[in-house]
């Protein structure tokens, strides 16, 4: 099937190629991850069109922005697209409302958003129009910079490391905007960045780039749980579960949810029963047990088999497990890994001492 | 007090300065912008060239653009060619030295606003639907506002001030060429103290308040606003 995004670009600079090829999917958020010089940054501005690739072919819902073959390239201002950049660039001569209107005026009545005033309630920032941006806290010019780029109604939404330049405690008040855009936007976001906690909170889709190249695609858990990739080899090493809430034990104040089959007990969330969630299970919060254990005070224990192996140089192992459909990683001691005789394609017991809920 | 030819210089001047500022703003903007944002080797050139009548002698720029408008000048075959005759010792020629003269006046404060606005603010205009022009007149010169406002006051108390490039070009004919600057030359020339007094006093005057007023209106606004 194709995807409804192509994007391939070929850049040279100085002391840097960029060279990638990418079929992204028409819908959710798709995050380009990598450490700073890896082209994340110069991939998204070579699809906004900031950047002209000399060799490039881009296309977006059928619509061609970009053809080097034909020598075609449409320039920035004629592409549907909304761009949100690292500092908010809002316009500091104008007010937030100006801001707002300022792509407003400028695009056919018909293609605006019919639901600014939801976007604005979306993004909380109704109060703050009379405002002059020099007036806003950094969070706030961010949300204001979200609802300037997608009062246009974009066919994609591009997001360059939009938190990078907030302090933890802004990032925090943020992200709950994000995962709200997640669930009520119907149009592709891509968005930049080298954190791996936000990869966590909100990508579906993961796209890693390393010196100008990418280096994997797939969703999200796939990609988290795979061995050979960087992300796993770290201490903060997890994988993201997606599912359901299916009952609450009010009494011990759990929440008890659904992955594919597998059932997890959690802390309390206040959700109805039936809300998606996604938790994310730290590799060096898993433990492994050739046999069920008999008495445990960890609730969380499920069956699985060993499908992956790989032992670091600081004496620990990393262990990819097959749950269900769902993959698990453990970060044991090769020690323990040894002791235990561990091998693929054994069935094993995990115990999960913590989770992190993400939304 | 002032007599009849020394008010006829005040507004001679006055018309020059203002037709030149005008033209500076013209052609300095575009120039400056392009000084601004251009990554050409010929950069250096123009800005040298641009820069040129800060540190040359007014009567050097004088002589060669005497000797270029002249009848066998290059400039003017040219302009006898169109009927427009040669350009040195008319009013017209005056205001083209002084656009020359003052130029780097305007285009320097233009083009360090241009600078100090960035990249980043043409970008997010991009992203917005804005064409490159209509992105030069909805963001770049509101926010080079205060570079407009410096250049426009700079170019016009130079060009009032102007003395070297005026005789050489201009000479003194009354009501045509003879400015502000050439006529406390000739009160001077007569012995007629008094009368320098009165102009000379009232330049000096013009010109302090000019500047006071720029740099207070600059206070309250500064140069360039950060983007954040």
């Amino acid at each position: 099937m194709t995807q409804p995004i192509t994007a391939r670009f070929q850049l040279q600079f100085a002391n840097f190629q960029l060279a990638v090829d990418l079929s992204l999917p028409g819908a959710g958020i798709t995050v380009l991850f990598g450490h700073s010089g890896s082209g994340k940054t110069t991939l998204l501005r070579c699809i906004a069109g900031l950047q002209r690739a000399p060799q490039g072919f881009l296309q977006i819902n059928g619509n061609t922005w970009q053809d080097s073959e034909s020598d075609f390239f449409l320039p920035t201002h004629k592409r549907s697209l909304g761009y949100v950049f690292q500092e908010a660039s809002l316009f500091p001569h104008l007010t937030v409302a100006e801001n707002l209107q300022f792509g407003l005026k400028r695009i056919a009545k018909s293609s605006a958003n019919v639901n600014l005033q939801q976007t604005l309630e979306l993004l909380g920032i109704e109060h703050l129009l009379s405002r002059m941006p020099e007036r806003l806290s950094g969070g706030e010019r961010q949300r204001v910079a979200i609802a300037r780029a997608l009062a246009l109604n974009p066919e994609i939404l591009l997001m360059d490391e939009p938190l990078a330049s907030l302090d933890a405690k802004r990032k925090q008040e943020l992200l709950p905007y994000f995962m709200r855009l997640h669930q009520e936007l119907h149009i592709p976001i891509l968005y930049v960045t080298h954190s791996q906690q936000e990869v966590a909170q909100l990508a579906d889709y993961l796209v890693i780039l390393a010196e100008g190249k990418v280096v994997a695609t797939g969703s999200l858990p796939e990609t988290l749980s795979r061995l050979d990739l960087p992300l796993s080899q770290d201490q903060q090493a997890a994988t993201v579960w997606e599912g359901k809430i299916i009952g609450h034990e009010l009494d011990y104040h759990l929440t008890r949810a659904a992955f594919e089959g597998e059932m997890l007990s959690l802390p309390a969330i206040d959700a109805e029963i039936g809300s998606p969630l996604r938790v994310q299970i730290f590799a060096r919060d898993v433990s492994i047990a050739l046999e069920a254990p008999k008495a445990s005070s960890i609730l969380n224990v499920l069956a699985a088999t060993i499908s992956g192996l790989v032992d670091d140089q600081a004496g620990q192992s990393l262990v990819q497990l097959k749950v269900s459909k769902q993959f698990l990683l453990a970060l044991i001691t090769r020690k323990s890994r040894l002791l235990l005789g561990l091998q693929i394609g054994m069935a094993v017991y995990v115990q999960i001492k913590g989770t992190s809920i993400l939304n | 007090m002032l007599n009849e030819a020394d008010i006829a210089t005040l507004w001679l001047t006055f018309k020059v300065a203002s037709i030149a500022t005008v033209l500076m703003l013209l052609l300095g903007t575009p120039l400056a912008w392009w000084l601004a944002r251009t990554q050409s080797r010929m950069k250096g050139i123009a800005n040298a060239l641009v820069a040129l009548p800060l540190v040359l002698p007014p009567s050097v720029l004088g002589f060669y653009l005497l000797v270029l408008m002249g009848p066998k000048g290059l400039v003017g075959r040219l302009t006898t060619e169109l009927g427009l005759g040669t350009l040195p010792f008319t009013f017209a020629g005056l205001v083209v030295a002084s656009v020359l003269y003052s130029l780097p006046f305007v285009v320097q404060p233009l083009q360090t606003a241009f600078a100090a606005i960035g990249e980043r603010p043409l970008e997010a205009a991009a992203t917005l639907r804005a064409s490159p022009l209509d992105t030069f007149f909805s963001v770049v010169m509101p926010l080079a506002r205060p570079g407009f406002l410096t250049a426009t006051i700079l170019g016009f108390a130079h060009t009032v001030g102007e003395f070297g490039v005026v005789l050489m070009v201009g000479g003194n004919i009354p009501d045509k060429t003879r400015v502000v600057s050439v006529q406390i030359y000739n009160h001077v020339e007569a012995l007629e103290y008094e009368q320098a007094h009165w102009l000379a006093g009232g330049l000096l005057v013009f010109s302090f308040t000019v500047l006071l007023l720029m740099y207070s209106v600059l206070k309250t606004q500064p140069v360039a606003h950060p983007i954040k």
